[in-house]
């Protein structure tokens, strides 16, 4: 016998974007206090002036939810409506329940599918290819997805690369360092080079797919590892200088899953970036891991 | 075949392109992180730009030999022959 097949939506759309930054803030002068560096080092190598650093009660759980009211607010969704919830971290140190659980529950989203996925640097583009998959299948009707890291927990504060990048975490394995989790580490030149180039290609192919061409983007927002690689992979699409870059990392850092959806709020509340504009968004990151899309702003 | 000062114009152009330098900085005796201020970030995206403009391949570990703009001309010079 067949079975009877869901009917799902042809389109899946963003419906609202919102995101949460740790209150403390973090220069490189203070970087350059626990490594040999300096702030001309800092801007010149990765484009960072300053990052935020999460305070104890800005937990993992915390900024989600923060994020998650932003975002459900600007959609005009409540939390009920809500039937699956996506969160994309590496930084939650507990096998189960997922984090995305306690998060539902909290924000009243209460009888959601809820699930975390692990996908370092790409995980915000992974969850968006599973939102719409699920929405375009039947399987969901609203999707919360959210990329959320304390990454401040899981890097050698001692380490020049990954403390003044804070914390890149675009590394090729986990090693132990002195603190009881396994910190990161990365070969920062190889993987500029994967990053500017052959990632480039890759968001070509995400235009592609779109049917969009590098003149008729909007705007631009990679994962905002370094303010290098984002002008490098600009430079390798060709891009047209009319489009909108987002330079987020000057002011966040590197945060891995949460970097490209933080970079596109920002883009969205200095009126930078607006409403129905195409937005190229790649991830990148440890495994190596790669995902991208072209997506309307919401 | 192209003369050494076309290969040196050319690559003059690329460290422009990616690192700002002015063409008439780029010579044959200049070293790329001491005299042109090129980090090794811009060394990547010159020696890929490099590779595509004269069609040579040039790996990692020959590519931190190439310390001088002579050097780069002299192994481009020689890969492409």
């Amino acid at each position: 016998m067949t079975l009877r097949l869901t009917a799902g939506e042809k389109y899946a759309a963003i419906l609202g974007l919102g995101g949460y930054r740790p209150r403390r803030v973090v220069d490189n002068a203070e970087i350059c206090t626990m490594i040999d560096s300096s702030d001309e080092w800092i801007r010149t190598r990765s484009g960072i002036i300053e990052r935020r650093w999460a305070s104890p009660d800005e937990t993992i759980q915390m900024m989600s939810i923060a994020a998650a009211r932003k975002a459900l607010d600007r959609a005009g969704i409540e939390a009920g409506q809500i039937d699956t919830v996506i969160v994309s971290t590496v930084t939650h140190f507990h096998q189960t329940p997922a984090v995305a659980t306690t998060i539902a529950s909290e924000l009243g989203a209460k009888s959601a599918a809820a699930f975390d996925i692990s996908a370092a640097c790409a995980g915000f583009c992974y969850a968006t290819a599973m939102a719409d998959s699920f929405i375009r299948s039947g399987a969901s009707r609203y999707v919360l997805i959210i990329g959320v890291e304390r990454l401040s927990d899981m890097i050698q504060q001692t380490q020049p690369w990954n403390a003044a990048l804070a914390w890149d975490p675009v590394a090729y394995q986990a090693t132990q360092g002195d603190a009881n989790w396994p910190t990161l580490k990365m070969e920062g030149n190889p993987v500029f080079k994967w990053a500017s180039y052959t990632m480039a290609k890759t968001a070509a192919e995400a235009l592609d797919a779109a049917g969009v061409r590098a003149e008729d983007l909007d705007v631009f927002a990679p994962h905002q590892a370094n303010m290098r690689i984002t002008d490098a992979m600009f430079r390798a699409l060709k891009l047209p200088s009319g489009v909108v870059v987002a330079r987020d990392i000057a002011r966040q850092g590197n945060t891995s899953a949460a970097s490209i959806p933080l970079a596109i709020e920002a883009l969205l509340e200095s009126g930078e970036a607006h409403q129905g504009q195409t937005c190229l968004i790649i991830g990148f990151g440890a495994g190596l891991v790669y995902a991208g899309q072209v997506i309307i702003l919401p | 075949m192209p003369t050494t000062e076309e290969v040196r114009a050319d690559l003059a152009e690329i460290v422009n392109e990616v690192a700002g330098v002015p063409v008439n900085d780029v010579q044959l005796d200049k070293s790329f992180t001491d005299d042109l201020d090129v980090d090794s970030l811009s060394m990547v995206e010159i020696i890929y730009a490099a590779e595509e403009k004269f069609g040579v391949s040039i790996p990692d570990e020959e590519a931190k030999n190439l310390k001088t703009v002579g050097d780069a001309v002299a192994y481009i010079e020689r890969a492409a022959a």
